[in-house]
């Protein structure tokens, strides 16, 4: 009973439950000193590096510029490069994927067409095909087409996102009412406009969120590019980083300035996407609830 | 989960259109158009690849004598080749411990974040959820450079109790060390989906369980959990797919733990390997189809499992 009073009363004001924060509190911890670690021993040099001391903590030479120019100039500025391919992969497979899945959303939402149901029951088994078992065919055939080792090699695999349809698909059956868009055809509007002007905006969480996963789907992207590209000006920022810790590991002690490099490029290659998720927040939390609850 | 509660509800759309009249040919018209973009890319890249990778996997290609169809030899040598057996079993083992491992840190922190309602529980959601902005690849040399002897910070850590500080990239702990950057990276994803859901749902419920004296913990147990359920299974069944198929992690950490973590570690390793380093494409996709296989048969005993029980959920 007395449990059921304190409820009752907590309703009222914010709910606190201090050992629950303190709680909270130590799994933040965890969950950032990866961060705190990068962020600290990407303002040492070699020296500070290997030097022993206390790796979670700074030493008197905090020299995060040097290292930046360090970083940026390595090897004729191929980081910038590969953070460039990054952003390119990642746009260009995020809106084409998005595009892609928010028309074929709508479409399997709102017409009754033939072989419908078949169609999209054949989506959602796609859902369940490794995507890395598609990996060495399509580099065969894309072989045979000469498309290897070109920007193609990734950006085309990317546009597919069946998740995307079936996120689109049940948010476009719930959030766009049949009647407004039967309204907007008896006022003469055309298909295409009333997808573009009545639903495109009612489904705008739902493809903020397609956007992002997508494009984080492509940004993260490793194996793909790791099998389609051997020219590394070509690569995304993964794979570069990748082949850095190969060879700073392979040769350890020739190349100690390596080590430094991958840990401030680590840092640096986090930071778009962190940006682009916090200050888009708003947009794709709503999105993300749909997926899971109907 | 997605596929069973999917196709039942559009069930029941199309008789009622049905009653309305017959379909026109427009509407059919404008369907494809909508879903063609689409339907072109799901041929191209997802069925044709797939269709090819079976083609692929029949033949063997041999120094003498060329490529001859084999029919499921490749399969045989599959499921008798200990290479590719012990990473299929690992992966299955890896998946045991870590998906419920991950789901129980997952729903537990969404029911935390769901009934307080401090700032610093708001702060902690996104600091918890950050490590899914990083790339796995990223993540895994991250925590590489945190196990690693040379700088990382575990010596010192264990060097102030006396200890030896384990190391995480043994053969005898790689498991461990593995699981601990997969839980990092996938529980702050999971937690906001099911968060999401948790937001989702009508509050009203919780003020009616407490009238009828229902406890804190009653309310998460046998309100919220039973509601999110549909959630719970969305996101185990998409990470069983995804940890089947692990690749990333160990790739990147193979570097830095030498002899450790082989080249046939997991099955996908050893595709990639056959494939890519020994240019056996044939091989190489028998084994991503063997693997896929295995993703099914997981995935749909899951779903029987889950079907069969969901009374109890």
């Amino acid at each position: 009973m007395t449990d059921h009073t304190s409820v009752r009363a907590g309703a009222r004001r914010p709910q606190r439950y201090l050992p629950l924060q303190i709680l909270l509190g130590f799994l933040v911890i965890y969950f950032l000193v990866p961060f705190w670690w990068v962020i600290v021993n990407s303002s040492k040099d070699a020296p500070g590096l290997f030097g022993g001391g206390n790796t979670l903590w700074f030493t008197d030479q905090v020299d995060y510029l040097g290292n930046l120019r360090q970083l940026f100039t390595y090897d004729g500025g191929i980081y910038l490069r590969w953070m460039l391919n990054s952003t390119l992969y990642a746009i260009a497979g995020g809106v084409g994927a998005t595009v892609l899945a928010v028309m074929a959303g709508y479409g399997f939402a709102k017409y009754r067409f033939a072989a419908r149901r078949f169609s999209f029951a054949v989506v959602l088994g796609a859902l369940m095909v490794p995507a890395t078992a598609l990996v060495i065919p399509t580099f065969i055939m894309f072989s045979r087409l000469g498309l290897t080792n070109t920007v193609w090699a990734v950006i085309l695999p990317s546009l597919l996102n069946p998740f995307g349809v079936y996120l689109m698909h049940v948010y476009a059956r719930d959030a766009v009412p049949d009647e407004l868009l039967d309204a907007a055809r008896v006022d003469g509007a055309g298909e295409v406009r009333t997808f573009l002007q009545i639903a495109l905006p009612l489904m705008r969480p739902a493809v903020v969120t397609v956007l992002l996963l997508s494009a984080v789907a492509s940004w993260n992207n490793y194996f793909l590019p790791l099998a389609m590209l051997s020219d590394n000006r070509l690569f995304p920022v993964t794979v570069g980083l990748g082949l850095w810790q190969g060879i700073a590991s392979a040769n350890n002690a020739g190349t100690t300035s390596l080590w430094s490099l991958i840990i401030l490029g680590s840092l640096v290659s986090v930071i778009p996407l962190i940006i682009a998720f916090f200050s888009l927040q708003r947009h794709w939390r709503g999105g993300l609830s749909v997926g899971g609850l109907r | 989960m997605t596929s069973l509660t999917e196709k039942r509800a559009p069930r029941t759309q199309p008789e009622t259109r049905k009653i309305r009249g017959k379909v026109h040919l427009r509407e059919h018209l404008m369907g494809w158009l909508f879903v063609g973009p689409f339907g072109i890319v799901f041929l191209a890249f997802l069925i044709a690849p797939l269709g090819y990778a079976l083609y692929l996997s029949l033949f063997q290609k041999k120094l003498i004598g060329g490529t001859s169809f084999v029919l499921f030899d490749n399969y045989v040598k599959a499921f008798t080749d200990p290479s590719f057996l012990s990473g299929a079993w690992f992966v299955i083992r890896f998946s045991l411990v870590s998906i419920p491992l991950q789901i129980i840190i997952a729903l537990a922190l969404a029911l935390i974040l769901d009934s307080v309602t401090t700032v610093f529980a708001r702060f902690s959601r996104l600091m918890i959820f950050l490590p899914y902005a990083i790339p796995t690849v990223i993540g895994a040399v991250m925590w590489g450079f945190l196990y690693s002897r040379g700088f990382g910070p575990l010596t010192d850590i264990f060097g102030l109790f006396g200890a030896t500080a384990p190391d995480f990239l043994s053969s005898d702990l790689i498991f461990y060390g593995l699981l601990n950057v997969v839980t990092w990276q996938w529980a702050g994803y999971y937690m906001i989906i099911l968060y999401a859901a948790l937001q989702g749902v009508d509050p009203t419920l919780y003020e009616a369980a407490r009238m009828d004296g229902a406890g804190k913990w009653q309310i998460a147990t046998r309100i919220k959990i039973p509601l999110i359920a549909p959630a719970l299974i969305l996101i185990l069944v998409f990470s069983l797919i995804g940890t089947l198929q692990f690749f990333n992690e160990p790739q990147i950490l193979r570097y830095l733990a030498a002899g450790t973590i082989g080249s046939d570690f997991t099955p996908n390793m050893y595709a990639y390997q056959q494939a890519f380093s020994l240019a056996n494409f044939n091989y190489g996709s028998a084994i991503s189809f063997a693997l896929g296989g295995i993703v099914f048969i997981c995935v749909y005993a899951f779903l029987f499992f889950t079907r069969k029980r969901r009374s109890f959920l």
